[in-house]
């Protein structure tokens, strides 16, 4: 498994040109050159405050918006055998990919169009990438994959309105299922939700990439949602992955000082525990990613900084097998 | 075989989904619509006004230029004159009627004209940015900028002042507004994750705008036709004024009603001929206002969130 991860990013740039006016040439580096790679079969987790870039991780990864700057390696599906740099690729070449790679959206009520059924929902994609001979064939395959999201076939008459927050989502996730894709990247597809539908809708998720075999990336802004289905995670800070590693390293053995703030902040369910750990929880706030200094990002809010941090900006480097860190403390 | 299978299967869905919610799109705007009581009033008045102006002046053998002589500024229910005459004896009625066919063409002319014309710039311009936009958005500032009546006087000096130059002149300069509040809605729903979601998967622009943004910029738009016919009607009324609407003899609601205004102190005589204003005004408000309710059914009838209660 090891071998050829199924998605490499490499150095990953996505810059907002800001309008600020005399200063011309203020960027907001929302992403500020990110490496992922995920294997095919696992879920990656993507985890960081909110306002760090993880959204805009993903729309760019889909070409919602144009990268700045860095590759996308793309060796699932039918692509050739070295993988295809999806950013390279024209937007007629791209077609087969638009397929392949899915997204499910943050918000169940606006990733919905209100003014449509659900069945003209869900059956935009089919039509598109020619997906089933006829209009019964493809309202069958509706059909079909309603059932498999937990939703009554009926329901394609609906229009979104008609539906809970849950159910909206699971309307999206059917969306972006039916085409069969092979990587769906998962933006935080439960934050919006209620609790007590989060775990079902975390389910589902699990359930049918287990029966399609899928490969997810999968953005959370929080450590304790990511911990039972991720196969290993990445941590986010200010536009720049800070480590990666399997979950049980990552949580077992955190090696950034972030990554251990992230930990500590996590509720701990048993209220004899809360007394007894000891709370790193991180001060401060995000600072501002419009053209930030070249230091380590963390450096402001970081325990453990020294004279170095604020001097130059540290590198993704492994560690030991398959732990990345970005931290002098380990170079 | 699957085929079979598949169709038994989607009987079955349509039977259970049936009794709501399988009801085309057009049944299920009727139903709205009807539900909708002042919406069903205001379509009923302006099918009345229709056919007021466009069969009325088929019952009586008094055309709009015949003038009485012996009636000079009859009351109404005067002999012969329901609605009285005017200064040269014209019926009041007959006028009234044929001047709404005139006011009603100009209005509704201009209004889809111009509520067409708007909608594309809008949908272009927000829709796809960048320099499309900056040169869209640029015409529109000159174009509001341009002053109406210099280019009017020098058109009607040109062409002569015809119902078509009228329809013509009120829809130049008459499309920006909506293109502007077209466009701004368009901003935002590009930004929307449900487009996004539709470039995702690869949808082709011209499909996108024509799926995703246009159905939901629809509320708006009608809401403003309406306004704009509204605004036409009114605005022939002002341009009649100044001698560059519809010409008398031929009467609009609008130069009836500028007309009417040069006797609204009394007459010489000492009369106050009100109904010179009142029938035409009368016609004027209950079209504009009709057509205003007309609008706000329509709009929540296209709406599939709102739910018609009763
Ligand atoms: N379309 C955009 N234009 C300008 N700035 C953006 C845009 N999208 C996101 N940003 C900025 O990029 C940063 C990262 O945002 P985002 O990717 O949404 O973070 P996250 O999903 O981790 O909460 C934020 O500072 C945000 O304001
Ligand atoms: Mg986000």
């Amino acid at each position: 498994m090891k071998a050829s991860p199924m998605v490499e990013i490499k150095n990953l740039k996505k810059w907002f040109p800001m309008k600020s006016g005399f200063k011309s040439k203020s960027n907001l580096k929302a992403v500020d050159g990110v490496d992922l790679h995920i294997y095919g079969g696992e879920t990656l987790g993507l985890v960081g405050e909110s306002g760090c870039g993880k959204t805009t991780i993903g729309r760019t990864l889909i070409k919602i918006y144009e990268p700045t700057d860095g590759e996308f390696l793309y060796r699932g599906g039918d692509s050739s055998e070295g993988g295809v740099d999806i950013f390279s690729l024209s937007e007629s070449k791209m077609r087969p990919f638009r397929r392949e790679i899915q997204m499910v959206f943050q918000d169940p009520y606006a990733s919905l169009n209100p003014r449509i059924t659900v069945h003209d929902i869900i059956s935009e994609g089919l039509r598109v990438h020619s997906m089933g001979k006829s209009r019964e064939e493809r309202k069958s395959m509706i059909a079909g994959i309603l059932e498999k999201v937990g939703l009554r076939p009926e329901y394609m008459y609906r229009y979104p309105h008609e539906f809970s927050g849950g159910q909206r989502q699971r309307i999206g996730i059917a969306r972006s299922m039916i085409l069969n894709p092979g990587l769906v990247i998962c933006d935080e597809p439960v934050s919006a939700l209620d609790v007590s539908v989060q775990a079902q809708v975390i389910n589902l998720l699990e359930d049918l990439k287990h029966d399609f075999g899928l490969t997810y990336l999968f953005i959370a802004h929080d450590l304790a949602v990511v911990k039972h289905i991720c196969d290993r995670i990445s941590v986010m800070y200010l536009g720049r992955i800070v480590e990666t590693a399997e979950t049980d390293q990552l949580f077992d053995n955190p090696l950034h000082p972030y990554t251990s703030g992230l930990l500590s902040s996590i509720p701990v369910p048993n209220p004899h525990m809360r007394k007894i750990g000891k709370r790193e929880i991180v001060k401060g706030d995000i600072p501002s990613p419009v053209d930030p200094p070249e230091t380590c990002r963390f450096v402001k809010r970081c325990p453990r900084a020294f004279d170095r941090c604020c001097k130059e900006s540290p590198s993704l480097r492994e560690v030991s097998d398959g732990h990345f860190v970005s931290c002098f403390l380990y170079d | 075989m699957p085929k079979f299978f598949y169709k038994r299967k989607l009987d079955e869905i349509e039977e259970k989904a049936r009794p709501v919610h399988i009801n085309s799109y057009r049944q299920l705007v009727w139903t709205k619509f009807k539900s909708h009581k002042l919406a069903l009033f205001g379509a009923v008045v302006l099918i009345g006004v229709a056919f007021f102006t466009l069969l009325g002046p088929l019952f009586v053998e008094v055309g709009y230029e015949d003038m009485d002589f012996s009636n000079l500024f009859s009351p109404p229910l005067t002999e012969g004159h329901p609605f009285g005459t005017d200064e040269l004896g014209h019926d009041v009625l007959v006028r009234v009627m044929y001047g709404g066919r005139i006011s009603l063409f100009v209005g509704f002319a201009s209004a889809v004209i111009t509520t067409l014309i708007g909608t594309i710039v809008g949908l272009l311009s927000g829709f796809y940015g960048g320099i499309v936009d900056r040169l869209l958005m640029r015409f529109v500032d000159v174009m509001l900028s341009i002053p109406m009546f210099p280019i009017l006087i020098t058109l009607t000096l040109v062409f002569g002042s015809g119902i078509m130059n009228i329809i013509l002149v009120l829809t130049v300069f008459g499309w920006m507004g909506v293109s502007r509040l077209v466009r701004g809605l368009v901003l935002s729903i590009r930004e929307t994750e449900y487009v996004m979601s539709a470039r995702a998967m690869g949808v082709r622009n011209g499909r996108i705008i024509l799926r995703h943004v246009l159905p939901n910029v629809i509320p708006i738009v009608i809401v403003s036709a309406t306004l704009n016919m509204s605004y036409a009607i009114l605005a022939e009324s002002s341009l009649s004024y100044l001698g560059l609407g519809i010409q008398p003899p031929m009467p609009s609601w609008g130069n009836m009603l500028q007309r009417a205004m040069n006797y609204i102190l009394g007459t010489t005589t000492g009369t106050n001929p009100w109904w010179l204003t009142v029938f035409p005004g009368f016609f004027i408000f209950i079209t504009v206002l009709n057509v205003n309710f007309l609008g706000d059914g329509l709009r929540d009838a296209l709406d599939p969130k709102f739910v018609s209660e009763s």
